[in-house]
């Protein structure tokens, strides 16, 4: 089984905030990502396939075909938007950078027919990431 | 389609220090032959990279699986400020012991992390330099 991994990167704003939290509590909580003008990032978006090459082309799939889906699926999506309005995926969700790489593995998942989608790893900054992965025991969200 | 997902979230944090590997009850020719230049009487230093990997249910009310607020003041209180200007061998008890190799190293910092209360530290991986890496997960 071979992994390959292609990267993307976009650039949204965000900020968090839970209505059923008082002004004080959403400060509290959140900290600076609670203001309520947003602030952004540079996401990095690394995301993994994994399979067996086809022995016809020593591929596991098209990188331009992944490179492709992560730019409509993804890219087209959050690329400079506002993930907090912008994003319907997202609605009703904090879009933490855990929320966020969920959501991009509920989206990719099905457009992935070469391989097994296997990770998606997204930065928010250099300092901080959350991978998604599937788990028979993990947790439904 | 709703296929179980794992979430994990990885922060990273940096700490300079210095350490000498280096046993006692080796003899000098044996310290040198394992440890090389590690092993210099005056010590040396490192920039380490440390990366933190916490994981757990996302707490619908907050996005999160452990809240950085929580997290950061944890890590700096256990690590950071144990290890950041310090020389490991005699100012980090567990290295009176053991040897401060990176793998130690790792082991101690997994040690002063798992009790974390807000999540389950999945795993703690440290880099020595950008050239060498080293991972442990209980």
């Amino acid at each position: 089984m071979i992994r390959v991994t292609r990267k993307i990167e976009f650039s949204a704003a965000h900020f968090y905030d839970n209505p059923n939290f008082s002004e004080e509590e959403n400060r509290r909580v959140f900290g600076k990502c609670a203001n309520r003008h947003g602030h952004g990032h540079n996401y990095v978006l690394e995301v993994t396939v994994a399979g067996e090459p086809d022995p016809a082309t020593g591929m596991v799939l098209d990188l331009k075909e992944l490179k492709d889906i992560l730019q409509r699926e993804v890219g087209d999506r959050m690329d400079h938007r506002h993930l907090n309005f912008e994003v319907p995926e997202l609605s009703g969700k904090i879009p933490t950078c855990e929320n966020i790489a969920a959501v991009i593995w509920r989206l990719l998942e099905p457009k992935i027919t070469r391989g097994n989608l296997d990770r998606v790893r997204l930065y928010e900054s250099a300092d901080l990431f959350a991978d998604c992965t599937a788990e028979s025991n993990g947790v439904r969200i | 389609m709703t296929a179980s997902l794992k979430i994990s979230l990885t922060r990273r944090y940096r700490f300079a220090a210095s350490h000498r590997l280096h046993r006692p009850d080796f003899s000098e020719a044996e310290n040198a032959r394992i440890y090389g230049k590690c092993s210099n009487p005056y010590g040396h230093g490192h920039n380490y990279v440390l990366d933190v990997t916490v994981t757990g249910p996302v707490d619908p009310a907050t996005g999160m699986i452990a809240n950085l607020g929580e997290l950061d003041p944890f890590v700096q209180h256990e690590v950071v400020e144990a290890f950041d200007y310090k020389y490991l061998n005699e100012e980090v008890p567990a290295f009176s012991k053991d040897v401060p190799t990176a793998e130690n190293i790792c082991r101690e910092i997994y040690r002063r992390l798992k009790p974390f209360p807000a999540a389950r530290l999945e795993r703690v991986r440290v880099e020595e330099t950008n050239k060498n890496s080293f991972e442990f997960e209980g």
